[in-house]
C-alpha cells in the first residue's frame, strides 16, 4: 500500500500545481476579457469605440461619457423607478410568500397539497405577457409601478413559497408549541418565532428575486409601455432606437452604471451571498 | 406525518370539524384525529394562505385564463372591438410556418443552453472545489455575469464577436492573419453561438448548486474509493457524480425552463436574424405585441405556455420527489 501512495504522490501535486494555473486562466479569458472590452470601450471617445476594440483608450473620458449617459439616458429617473419598483415587489413577495409558504408546509390535508403544487406552478409556467397588458388595463394599472409590482409579484411568488416551505418544514413544530402553550396567537407565532428562523432561505430568496427584478426588461417591456423608467428598460430604448447606434462608448458606460449597484453589493457580501445560494441549493 | 393526517377520512374538505365530541370517546380514532386537525387549523389558519394566493390569481393565473380565450380572437390595436376566429390564428401562423419554425427553434435554444450551462458550471464546480482564497476569487468572478443584466450581456457579445470586433482580432493575431468571421451571421450556426452566450451568463449559477451538490458527499466514500486505487477520473464517475443527482436534475430543469422563456440575450445579440432563424418564441411574441397583432402574440404566448406545461409535469413531479427525501 505504501507503493501506492507513493506512486499518486507526484500525479497528486501535479494536478493541485496546474489547478490554480487552469482556474486563473479561464478567469482571464472567460471573464476577464470580456469584462475588459466593457470598461475600455466606456472610457473612449465616440471615434475610438465605433467599431469596439481590447486597445487601451488614447485618454480616458470615462466621466464625460458618464455625463453624457446620465443625461441623454435618464439615469435618474431609470434609477428611481427601477427602486420604486423592486423594493415593494420583493419585499412583498417575501412576507406574503412566508406566510403562505407556512401553512401549505403546516396544514396537512390533500387540499393543501393540491394548493401548494399550484402555488409553486409558476416556477416552471411562462407568464402570460400579452394578456397580463389586458387584465392591467382593465384594472386601470397598466403603465404603473403598482401594475409592475403586481406582476413581479405574481410572478416569482412560486419560488419564494418553493424555497420557504421546504424549510419550514425542516423547522421543529416543538418550536412554534412552546410559543403557543404560553398563549401566543397565530400572528404572533408566525411574527416571533417562524419569520426570524426563515433569515437564511429569505436571505437566499431576496438576491435571487432582486437578480431578476432589476436586470427584467421583457415584462417591464410589456407591462409598462415606456410609461415608467428602469435602467433595463432605458438601456433597451436607446439602444434599439438607434440613438446609440454606432455609440458603443456611451452603451457601455450605461452597462457599467447600471451594474455598479449590484456589484457594489455583491462585493460587500460576497461570502454571504455566495453561501447562501450555495446552502439555498442543497436545501 | 402527512400520511396520518392525509387519511382523516370522513370531514368533508371545507367542513368545520364536528364540535362536540369528547376525546377519546366511543369512535377513539376519529375523534382523536379530528381534534388533531381542529389544532392544526387554529394555529395555522388558512387566511395566511390568501394575500399570496389572491396575488397569484389576480396577476398570474387570471392573465393564463385570457390566454386561453385572446388566442381565439381578431384582438388587434387597429380596431376597438374583440371578435372570436376560432382557430384562426392558429391555422394562419401554422401555415405560415411560423409557429413550427419558433417552436423548434426555442427547443434547439433551450436544449442547446441547458447542456452548455450544465458542463461548464459542472467543470468549474470540480476545478473550484477546494476552498482557496484563489478559488475563492474566482468563484466571484464568474458569479459576476449572473449578476449583470442578460441585455447587457447581449450587447457586450454583440460588440465583442463582429467581424471586425474583439474576438477576431484576437483570432487573428495568434493564426498571423485578418479573421473576419461573423460570428452573429450564420443561419445555422448563429443560434449556437447565442445559446453559448446565455449559458456563460448563467453557468456561475450552476457552479454554486454543483458545488453545494459537491458538498453533500460523504468523504468517508471517496477515501474508501481512494485505498481501493480508484483513479481520480472513475470515482468522479462512480461515486460523486451519482451522488450528484439531485442538483444535475434542479439545475436542468431550471436553465431549460429559463431559457425557454429567453428574450434579453437573443435580443440583444441577434434580434431573432439572421433571417429570423433565431427567433425563439418571445421574440416573436415581443415583435408581433410591437406590431399590434396582440391575438397573434396571445397565440403564441399560449404555445409556448402549453410547451413548457407539457415538459413542466414531469419537473414539477421531480422537484417534489425530491424535496420530500430531503
Amino acid at each position: 500500500m505504501s507503493t501506492e501512495v507513493l506512486r499518486r504522490r507526484p500525479r497528486r501535486s501535479a494536478r493541485t500545481k496546474a489547478q490554480p494555473v487552469v482556474a486563473l486562466v479561464l478567469v482571464a479569458v472567460l471573464v476577464g476579457l470580456p469584462m475588459w472590452l466593457v470598461v475600455v470601450t466606456a472610457g473612449k471617445p465616440q471615434g475610438e469605440a465605433l467599431t469596439p476594440n481590447l486597445d487601451l483608450p488614447s485618454q480616458w473620458q470615462l466621466l464625460d461619457n458618464v455625463r453624457e449617459v446620465w443625461t441623454r439616458g435618464r439615469i435618474p429617473s431609470g434609477f428611481f423607478g427601477s427602486v420604486l419598483v423592486m423594493v415593494p415587489s420583493v419585499l412583498g413577495v417575501l412576507l406574503l410568500g412566508s406566510m403562505g409558504a407556512w401553512i401549505l408546509a403546516r396544514r396537512s390535508k390533500r387540499r393543501y397539497a393540491v394548493l401548494y403544487a399550484a402555488a409553486i406552478s409558476g416556477i416552471v409556467l411562462p407568464p402570460a405577457v400579452v394578456t397580463v397588458v389586458l387584465l392591467l388595463r382593465q384594472l386601470g394599472l397598466a403603465g404603473t409601478a403598482i401594475g409592475m409590482i403586481g406582476v413581479y409579484m405574481g410572478i416569482y411568488m412560486s419560488t419564494v413559497i418553493f424555497f420557504v416551505t421546504g424549510f419550514i418544514r425542516t423547522i421543529p413544530l416543538e418550536l412554534e408549541e412552546a410559543a403557543r402553550v404560553d398563549g401566543a396567537r397565530p400572528l404572533t407565532v408566525f411574527v416571533r418565532v417562524i419569520l426570524p428562523l426563515l433569515r437564511p432561505v429569505l436571505a437566499t430568496a431576496t438576491i435571487l428575486i432582486c437578480l431578476y427584478v432589476w436586470n427584467d426588461v421583457f415584462y417591464a417591456f410589456f407591462v409598462l409601455g415606456g410609461r415608467l423608467d428602469t435602467l433595463p428598460l432605458n438601456l433597451f430604448q436607446v439602444a434599439s432606437a438607434g440613438l446609440y447606434l454606432n455609440n458603443w462608448h456611451l452603451i457601455f458606460t450605461y452597462v457599467v452604471l447600471m451594474s455598479l449597484p449590484l456589484l457594489i453589493v455583491f462585493v460587500v457580501a460576497q461570502r454571504k451571498i455566495i453561501s447562501g445560494i450555495t446552502s439555498g441549493a442543497v436545501k | 406525518m402527512a400520511t396520518e393526517h392525509e387519511t382523516v377520512a370522513g370531514a368533508a374538505p371545507g367542513q368545520p370539524a364536528p364540535d362536540g365530541l369528547p376525546p377519546g370517546g366511543s369512535g377513539g380514532k376519529v375523534s382523536r384525529t379530528t381534534s388533531a386537525e381542529r389544532r392544526e387549523r387554529a394555529a395555522h389558519p388558512g387566511w395566511f394562505l390568501a394575500p399570496a394566493l389572491v396575488v397569484m390569481v389576480v396577476f398570474f393565473f387570471v392573465p393564463t385564463v385570457f390566454n386561453f380565450v385572446y388566442a381565439f380572437t381578431d384582438w388587434s390595436s387597429f380596431k376597438s372591438e374583440i371578435n372570436p376566429v376560432g382557430f384562426d390564428n392558429f391555422v394562419e401562423l401554422a401555415d405560415s410556418g411560423t409557429l413550427f419554425a419558433s417552436l423548434r427553434i426555442t427547443v434547439v435554444y433551450a436544449v442547446l443552453v441547458a447542456i452548455f450551462q450544465n458542463v461548464f458550471g459542472l467543470i468549474l464546480a470540480v476545478l473550484l472545489e477546494r476552498d482557496t482564497r484563489l478559488n475563492r476569487f474566482a468563484r466571484a468572478a464568474f458569479f459576476i455575469p449572473v449578476l449583470m443584466s442578460a441585455l447587457a450581456v447581449g450587447y457586450i457579445f454583440q460588440a465583442f464577436l463582429k467581424p471586425e470586433g474583439a474576438l477576431n482580432a484576437l483570432i487573428g493575431a495568434l493564426v498571423g492573419h485578418e479573421v473576419t468571421t461573423a460570428w452573429l451571421g450564420s443561419t445555422t450556426w448563429t443560434i449556437v453561438v447565442v445559446a453559448l452566450i446565455h449559458a456563460w451568463k448563467w453557468m456561475g449559477l450552476s457552479m454554486l448548486i454543483y458545488m453545494a451538490g459537491l458538498k453533500t458527499m460523504p468523504g468517508d466514500v471517496l477515501e474508501a474509493a481512494r485505498i481501493d486505487g480508484a483513479s481520480p477520473w472513475k470515482a468522479f464517475w462512480a461515486i460523486r457524480f451519482p451522488l450528484l443527482a439531485p442538483a444535475v436534475t434542479f439545475s436542468v430543469a431550471t436553465a431549460l425552463l429559463g431559457s425557454m422563456n429567453g428574450f434579453d440575450v437573443v435580443q440583444a445579440t441577434t434580434e431573432g436574424g439572421p433571417a429570423r432563424t433565431t427567433e425563439i418564441l418571445n421574440i416573436f411574441i415581443y415583435r408581433t405585441f410591437g406590431q399590434g397583432l396582440f391575438a397573434q402574440a396571445t397565440t403564441m404566448s399560449l404555445v409556448l405556455f402549453l410547451m413548457v406545461a407539457l415538459f413542466a409535469f414531469p419537473v414539477i413531479k421531480i422537484l417534489r420527489r425530491r424535496e420530500e427525501i430531503l
